[in-house]
């Protein structure tokens, strides 16, 4: 096992190398000039000057890439063209709302999936099955920023029940401001006792969420249900069934808990999306979130800021990965090869 | 390898009579149905459209103030946009290009992918072991996000876009097709063709690439429809086609700021994506289950 680990984190370090590398080429290569974006169109060609020599452009291109490398290491990502402001704390402070969004995402799709797909499982054929078959492929092939603005549409615009963007209304920053601990909006909310923020801040994630959550749901409910049914057919659920035991008690006590190891796959999977799937619905949902704050800089050709995103993103997706595995190895000794 | 010359050089491991469990398949499943007829419908509106469309100059961008913003109406059912062109004529129109761009880029990437992928798995050795490296790295981020980076670095643009999308997919197809390519190895039909001194080039076509067709062949279906939704989101977030182009995930961006108002722009224009991406989904899965009973779902 530590073997495997070590092995895993060599070769997601050589990974994370490699792609800062790539991304340090493309920035440097592409037609648009990062000093005329950061001095702005109407900039004199002698700022222009002074400004490439103060980002070190001027310098050799290995000398630039060994001093962004030194910086990464110190966690200085370099300052952003457009904010002029250093790059990482700006991605910390947004980092919490996008967190607390993929993880309630994340419950719904992993609740609503799992029992769906066991539903579907035990009704293998019937009408019930087939409807949550279309379900699926349904959420799967919905596109998140549309199904974000139909959901604006209903629940904000004929039926005015939810809010339509943002974190928290404006008003509750006047009459029930919030105190930061952790910096995750909703548990400092707990913390404090701040039920008034708490059920505001609430009302504004129900959208989001559950738009973010309608593919992964979809995957993990088909995923689901596949590796049900194979456990089902296996000799020790017949047995079961042979000596009496209820289809109920078969399925939660004995076949779900080996069915969900194939499952455990999609959930890295679906984490994955998230990880893009959050930049459209921040968007849409206007949440003061990374994927916000990415595609603002994408659009501004911000590259200090694109190659950031680009490396927390690799990093976040190497990781989902890797703790999968580790848990598919626990769960299932035969994947420990 | 003495089992080569009693083990006759066998027969395609495809299944035998595909039409005949098309058939069956297409009557017997309702969903596998519904793709079928959604994809040939896709198909026929992408080639007819400049005739079925009521406005098809208004279609492809030209503007007409003076009926903006009308609500959906027996003269133009799913209503007008801010500039008042008829929005069923955009999006038939939108159809064409959504379709030629995602089939570009499967087939960029597919293009790339497979050969690559059966050389790797074919060969082995220090081939694939370079090969896998790269593909890591380039499976070791979302799909989607690479697009966006190099769209962004390159500028804004549908042709940056499709590049990006088929840069970010061929990975994909040449890892399935190493895999499948490492089992074929093995059987003993190949075994027998390397006995009887045919060329190695002659076997990787032959032998390896036309057997993994089958789920190349299912992946790219569903991946048609992936692609018309990444580059719908790419144009959403104003990374993709650009403005007066009647593409899809651009209208939805157009439609936005008046959403409470005239909520007909965006809700059309997304749902053309959607039933688009439904149609490939449900034909891939209904491929998978003909092609590949092994892997079919019950």
């Amino acid at each position: 096992m530590t073997k495997f680990i070590a092995k895993r984190v060599f070769a997601s370090a050589v990974v994370m190398l490699t792609i800062t590398v790539l991304t340090f080429l493309m920035a440097r290569v592409v037609p648009s000039n990062p000093a005329v974006i950061y001095a702005g169109p109407k900039a004199s060609p002698e700022t222009l000057d002074r400004i490439q020599s103060e980002l070190g452009l001027d310098k050799p291109l290995l000398v630039q890439f060994f001093d962004y490398l030194g910086g990464l290491l110190h966690g200085d990502f370099g300052d952003s063209l457009a904010t002029k402001q250093s790059v990482l704390p700006d991605l910390l402070e947004r980092l919490p709302a996008t967190l607390e969004l993929i993880a309630t995402a994340m419950t719904i799709a992993t609740v609503l999936g799992v029992a769906l797909g066991v539903l579907a499982a035990r009704r293998r054929s019937g009408a019930l099955d087939g409807s949550i078959r279309f379900l699926c492929i349904g959420g799967i092939s919905m596109p998140a920023f549309w199904l974000g603005l139909i959901l604006q549409v209903i629940f904000v615009g004929k039926l005015g029940v939810l809010p339509a963007t943002g974190q928290f209304s404006t008003e509750i920053t006047y009459s029930n401001p919030l105190e930061t601990i952790t910096h995750f909006a909703l548990l400092d909310c707990v913390l404090t006792g701040n039920w008034v923020a708490l059920q505001d801040g609430l009302e504004h994630l129900v959208l989001p969420a559950v738009t973010l959550a309608a593919y992964p749901l979809g995957l993990i409910a088909r995923m689901t249900r596949a590796s049900m049914l194979e456990s089902l057919d296996q000799d020790y659920a017949l047995t079961a069934r042979a000596y009496g035991l209820s289809p109920r008690s078969i399925v939660w006590r004995l076949t779900l808990k080996n069915a969900l190891s194939a499952p455990l796959t999609i959930i890295g999977l679906s984490v994955a999306y998230m990880l893009t799937g959050t930049f459209f619905v921040e968007v849409v949902f206007n949440w003061p979130g990374l994927g916000q704050y990415a595609t603002q800089a994408m659009l501004a050709v911000d590259y200090p800021v694109i190659m950031a995103i680009t490396l927390l993103g690799a990093a976040g997706y190497l990781l989902t990965n890797f703790a999968v595995d580790l848990l598919q190895a626990k769960l299932d000794p035969r994947t420990r090869s | 390898m003495a089992h080569v010359l009693i083990d006759p050089p066998a027969a395609s491991p495809l299944p035998p009579t595909p039409r005949h469990s098309l058939l069956r398949t297409l009557l017997r499943d309702r969903l596998a149905l519904l793709g079928v007829v959604l994809v040939v419908a896709l198909v026929l509106v992408a080639i007819l459209a400049p005739w079925l469309a009521p406005y098809p100059g208004e279609g492809r961008g030209t503007a007409n103030v003076d009926a903006a913003d009308l609500a959906p109406s027996a003269a133009h059912p799913f209503g007008t946009d801010e500039l008042g062109r008829d929005m069923l004529s955009r999006i038939l129109m939108g159809t064409r290009p959504a379709l030629l761009i995602s089939i570009s880029v499967v087939a960029v990437a597919a293009l790339i992918g497979v050969p690559l992928g059966a050389i790797a798995g074919y060969r082995g050795g220090w081939i694939d072991e370079a090969l896998m490296r790269v593909t890591e790295v380039f499976q070791s981020f979302p799909p989607l996000l690479l697009a966006m980076v190099v769209v962004a670095l390159l500028g804004p643009d549908l042709k940056n876009a499709a590049l990006a999308l088929a840069v970010s997919w061929w990975p994909w197809y040449a890892r399935l097709v190493r895999g499948e390519a490492r089992s074929l190895r093995e059987r003993p039909f190949v075994a027998a063709a390397e006995a009887i001194g045919v060329p190695s080039r002659t076997i990787l076509h032959r032998h390896i690439i036309k057997n993994s067709m089958t789920p190349v062949l299912v992946q790219a279906t569903v991946d048609v429809g992936t692609v018309v939704l990444a580059a719908g989101s790419l144009a959403f977030i104003g990374l993709g086609a650009q403005p007066p182009a009647p593409d899809w995930g651009l209208m939805v961006a157009e439609g936005r700021s008046q959403l409470f108002t005239s909520w007909w722009v965006s809700t059309f224009a997304g749902l053309a994506i959607f039933v688009t991406v439904l149609a490939f989904n449900l034909l891939g899965d209904s491929l998978r289950d003909i092609l590949d009973p092994r892997k079919a779902e019950r």
